[in-house]
Order: structure tokens, then C-alpha cells, then sequence
């Protein structure tokens, strides 16, 4: 896990300082040239000056700075903004909340979406619902979330003059306003993924279905409803846990797309712009948080399934 | 003349082998074939697109700023004077020859890093799957806006950028299958009477890893094309003259969103459209190629009737 964590960061560190056109080349676009003597003086006041191993160095708090301290990763610090917009660990911190919101929606969404669909696919094998009901779950996959986002935007404002809102509001001050906003925007990014999770849910089930025990359940004179969620579910929901952990990096991939297209202050946007602008510590900061937070959510899934499946058991 | 019997007996055999997975295709699969035919079309209209466009794919046509759809330009025009239609045709070229060099290279990259980790083995795959874990820990799309920032966008750039990213992350596929493969008593037999390394590699363990390797190009045929529109959406696919599906939506088609809604819309349905069919051919043929999942006798709740 730490090996992952580190080789990652290594790439995000060294790729973000190969786009061609660097900081400098940027700064003297908007403020007019700079002489050679300029970009020596910014090149220092940045800390850019040193070979670049030496940045990684100082950047993971192993080197000292040129103040003679260590200021890095490992002392908790993701270093600062190189355009003055302050710490980036502060600059995350304002901007996750948006983006974590975003995605639990997305992830409940297309959960209240796939789980019946697909439960439902199952009890009407090969009848009309079940095709219905896969159909709509491959459709789901198969519009792109860019274009539904826009179409959203734009028809119900020709049609009738709404505009979904579009301004963020915070939750702390009015959860209310904050979760209507949030709904449309979850619900476009649950869609791409409840077609998988649907899929596998209706193919989970279809084995257990076919167990023992089941049967069993189905000649104690159980109910249907019985049967299927207090002795099949159970049993057919361990793979769905994993593929929510699968679909994790697609969910924040979802939201760099979704942040841009509904105006949310999330951290898409952030890395967006910070490319745009070579803010290195920007970017290769905010990849290393979203690096470390996927492999906290797999640890985290890895410990569900224990809870849930007595069967597995970790030493 | 018993030379002929032979000859003449084969052919019509081949022939059912393709008409009887078709005459399959068709029964029991009705949305798998509406999918074939979606993809069949969007090839076609790759392929002939300069045939089949009315208009240039930048061509200017004077006084025809921001005209909805009409009979003389179906989809309408868009800020600059250009037939939508014709753009749209275009877009379905670049989208045919991303889907299909992105799965192709996607699968011969996976395929060469995951035999070769597979086979050999100990500190080898050690490291190389560190680095794998180290590319599956992001989320896809943050590392392609990185790494298509180094590269600057394009349409060589995209495709290389996918496949080398892909092959990476899906080898993991390919070796798992390998060190199943290997196990088996055929590729020792093989080492031990003294079969070369690539050898055993080219005759014993890539045929038998064509089964997920098949699977792997068919699922990032679409896949391919939707990233690839969802880059050039967010500006870091291809550039704009060219009439890529995701670039005709950002931009201008954000910009005049309320004023010439076709602008955005069109794109976004062709592509939707052809996803969704590369999609469900894609399940289908799966669905009937795989042994385990043949509908028939023995298969769960399947009536034997349908066995022909």
C-alpha cells in the first residue's frame, strides 16, 4: 500500500512539471516578458530553481527547505499554491466537501436505481421487464453525462423558462436549497454507473436463486419478499460491495465532468484550473489526496465485506 | 472425385456455423441485433463519410449563421455557418477510428505486459505490479487530463494516450489468465523438452488467452469512444476544427446552448446512440460465444426448445 501511495506520487510529481510552457512562461503572458534576470528572481521565490529531484525531495519533507526547515508530506503539509491562493491542503479542504457530496449522491442514486431493476430482472427472467429493465440499464450507461448535463440546462429553460439552480449554495446554510441543487447533478452521474451494478446484481441473484437453501425457503412457504431479501440479497450483495469500490475512481472521474458542466466548486474544477495555470502543487497535491483516498476506500470495503460475510475473516 | 465430396461437404458446414449464430443472434437476441446494426451503420458511415456529407466537414456556407434544422440542413447550422449533419457525419470517421485503434492497442498492450509478467514472474511482476497499482489508484480520467497536457491534444495523442493507460491498467486481466495457463501440465511439457521461451509464450499461452483478451477489445470499443468525447468535451481531446462528438458539444455548443439548442444536441445523440448499440452487439456476441452462457439444454430455466 505505501509503495503504491509513493510510486504514485512520483509520477503525479514528476508528470505535472513536464506540460510544456511552464509557470513562468504563463505568469510572463499575463504580466507582459520578463528578462532572464526576472525569471531567476520568481524561479527562487517559488522554489523552482532547484534540480527537480530536489523539489520531490522538499516537496515529501525529506530535504530542507531553502529556510533550512522541512516543510512536506510527511510533516502534514502539501506545500502552497505557487499563484498565492494560500496552503493546498486548505484549498482541498474548502473544495471536498462539494465533490464527496456529489458522489455519495451519485453513488445513492444509481444504487436506488440498479438494486430493484435488477432484482426485479431476475424474479421476471426473460419476460418483458427484465429486457425492459436491462435495456434501460445499458441506455444508462450508454448516454454520456456531458450531454445529458447539458440537455437538462438547456430544454426545460426553452420549454418553460426553468433553469435547474446553478448558483452553489452551501449546505450549512440551507440544506434544503443544497440538496435540490445537488439532485440533478447526482442523478446524471449515478446513471453511468447503476448499469453495472444492476448487471451484476441481476447475475448475483440468479445464482443464489438457484442454491439449496433457497429452495428450502420456497418450501418452508415463505413469501416471495421473504425469500428474496431476507435469504438472497443477503447473499448476492457481497460482489455488488466490491463493485462499488470498483466504481469509485469512476465516480470522481464522473465528477470532474459534472463539476464542470453545473458550475460546482468541487475538486475537478480546482484541477482543471490548476493545469491551466501550472500549479504544481495544486495538482500534484490534489492527486496524491484522491490516490490515498481510493486506497482507504478499498481498505474500507475490505473490512465491510468481513462485517458482512461471517465466512471471511481477516487475522 | 471423392476429392470433391470432401470439398463440397465443408462449405455449406462453414456457412451454417456463421448463418446459425446469426439465425441466434436474431431469435434471441433482438436487442443485440439492433445493436449490429447500429454498429454495422456507424462503420459505414465512418467509412463514407465523405460520400454521404452534404457539405464539407468545415465548410462555411454564407448566410446559414445559427439556422435550426430544415429540409435543406437537417440537423441546422451552427455560429460559423456549418452543417451540423454533415459535422455529425464526420464525427462518426474519428469516432470509428478511435473505438477501434483504442481496443486494438488497449489489447496488444495488456496482452504483451501481462504475458510477459505472467510468465516470468517473481521480481519482475513484483515491480511492474506495484506500478500497475500505482496507475489504478487514480481515477482515469484525472491522469488522462494530466498526461494529455504533456502530450497537447490531437487525435494520435488521444489514441496513444487511452491504450497506454489501458494496456497498463488492464494487463492485470491478461496475467491472471496467464497464471492460470501456466499451471497447466502442457506448458511444462513443453519447457521440459526444451521449447524456447518465446515459443511456449507464442503456441501455448497466447492461444489460450484470446477468450479474455477478445472480451477486453469488444468492451473498449465503446468505452474508447465515449472517453474520448468526454476529453475533447472538457477541452483536452481533440481540438476544435475537427468535428469530434465531444468537442461539438463544448465551446460554441455551450456558448449558443439556449439560442441553437441542435448545435449541442445532435452530437450527444449520435454518440449516445452508438454506444448504446456497440454495447449491446458487444453482450450479445459475448453472451452467445461463451460456452458457460449458451442458451439451450442444461442452461438455468431455458426451455430445450430453443436448442437448433
Amino acid at each position: 500500500m505505501i509503495p503504491t501511495v509513493l510510486i504514485a506520487s512520483m509520477v503525479v510529481f514528476f508528470a505535472v512539471r513536464l506540460i510544456p510552457g511552464d509557470i513562468i512562461d504563463i505568469m510572463s503572458e499575463e504580466m507582459g516578458t520578463f528578462t532572464e534576470l526576472d525569471r531567476q528572481a520568481i524561479e527562487e521565490m517559488l522554489g523552482l530553481d532547484v534540480p527537480v529531484f530536489a523539489q520531490f525531495g522538499r516537496w515529501l519533507g525529506v530535504a530542507r527547505l531553502a529556510d533550512g526547515t522541512f516543510k512536506g508530506i510527511f510533516q502534514g503539509n502539501l506545500g502552497e499554491s505557487l499563484w498565492g491562493q494560500g496552503s493546498v491542503i486548505k484549498l482541498i479542504g474548502k473544495r471536498w466537501p462539494v465533490t464527496l457530496e456529489l458522489g455519495l449522491l451519485g453513488l445513492a442514486m444509481s444504487q436506488i436505481i440498479a438494486l430493484p431493476i435488477g432484482i426485479w430482472s431476475v424474479l421476471r427472467q426473460n419476460k418483458f421487464g427484465d429486457y425492459f429493465g436491462r435495456s434501460l440499464a445499458t441506455l444508462f450507461i450508454s448516454l454520456p453525462n456531458f450531454w445529458v448535463g447539458t440537455m437538462v440546462i438547456v430544454f426545460p429553460s426553452i420549454w418553460w423558462g426553468y433553469m435547474p439552480p446553478i448558483m452553489h449554495v452551501k449546505f450549512s446554510e440551507d440544506p434544503l436549497g443544497n440538496l435540490v441543487m445537488f439532485v440533478i447533478p447526482g442523478f446524471i452521474l449515478g446513471m453511468a454507473l447503476c448499469g453495472t451494478t444492476m448487471r451484476l446484481t441481476r447475475g448475483m441473484m440468479l445464482e443464489v436463486m438457484r442454491q439449496d437453501y433457497i429452495r428450502t425457503a420456497w418450501s418452508k412457504g415463505l413469501r416471495e419478499r421473504n425469500v428474496v431479501v431476507r435469504h438472497a440479497l443477503k447473499n448476492a450483495f457481497i460482489p455488488v460491495i466490491t463493485l462499488v469500490g470498483l466504481q469509485v475512481p469512476i465516480l470522481v472521474g464522473g465528477t470532474v465532468i459534472i463539476e464542470q458542466i453545473f458550475s460546482l466548486p468541487g475538486m475537478g474544477r480546482l484541477l482543471i484550473n490548476a493545469i491551466a495555470q501550472r500549479d504544481y502543487p495544486i495538482v500534484s497535491g490534489m492527486l496524491v489526496v484522491v490516490a490515498v483516498a481510493m486506497v482507504l476506500i478499498n481498505l474500507l470495503i475490505d473490512l465491510i465485506y468481513a462485517f458482512l460475510d461471517p465466512r471471511i475473516r481477516y487475522s | 472425385m471423392a476429392m470433391r465430396d470432401s470439398i463440397e461437404l465443408e462449405k455449406p458446414a462453414k456457412r451454417t456455423g456463421f448463418r446459425v449464430f446469426l439465425r441466434r443472434l436474431v431469435r434471441e437476441k433482438p436487442l443485440g441485433t439492433l445493436g449490429g446494426v447500429v454498429t454495422i451503420l456507424l462503420l459505414l458511415v465512418g467509412i463514407f463519410a465523405n460520400v454521404l456529407a452534404p457539405y464539407g466537414e468545415n465548410e462555411l456556407i454564407p448566410d446559414a449563421r445559427l439556422l435550426p434544422p430544415s429540409s435543406e440542413h437537417w440537423f441546422g447550422t451552427d455560429n460559423l455557418g456549418r452543417d451540423i449533419l454533415s459535422r455529425v457525419i464526420y464525427g462518426a470517421r474519428i469516432s470509428v477510428i478511435v473505438g477501434l485503434s483504442v481496443s486494438f492497442l488497449t489489447t496488444l498492450f495488456a496482452t504483451f505486459i501481462g504475458v510477459i509478467t505472467g510468465y516470468v514472474g517473481g521480481a519482475l511482476d513484483l515491480i511492474v505490479q506495484r506500478v500497475v497499482d500505482a496507475f489504478m489508484c487514480f481515477p482515469g480520467i484525472l491522469l488522462l487530463l494530466l498526461i494529455l497536457s504533456i502530450t497537447g491534444p490531437g487525435i494520435v495523442q488521444i489514441i496513444i494516450v487511452l491504450s497506454a493507460l489501458w494496456g497498463i491498467t488492464h494487463s492485470r486481466i491478461i496475467r491472471s489468465a496467464v497464471i492460470g495457463i501456466k499451471e497447466n501440465v502442457y506448458v511444462s511439457a513443453a519447457e521440459s523438452i526444451g521449447c524456447s521461451t518465446t515459443r511456449v509464450l507464442y503456441r501455448h499461452i497466447v492461444p489460450n488467452i484470446m477468450a479474455p483478451a477478445i472480451v477486453l477489445m469488444s468492451t473498449r470499443v465503446p468505452l474508447a469512444i465515449i472517453n474520448e468525447a468526454s476529453l475533447s468535451f472538457l477541452g483536452f481531446g481533440i481540438p476544435p476544427p475537427t468535428p469530434s462528438w465531444g468537442g461539438m458539444l463544448s465551446g460554441q455548443g455551450r456558448m449558443y446552448m439556449i439560442e441553437a439548442p441542435w448545435m449541442a444536441f445532435w452530437p450527444g445523440l449520435a454518440l449516445a446512440v452508438v454506444v448504446f448499440g456497440v454495447n449491446m452487439f458487444g453482450d450479445a456476441v459475448r453472451d452467445l460465444l461463451d460456452p458457460r452462457l449458451r442458451g439451450g439444454a442444461g442452461s438455468y430455466r431455458q426451455p430445450t426448445k430453443k436448442l437448433n
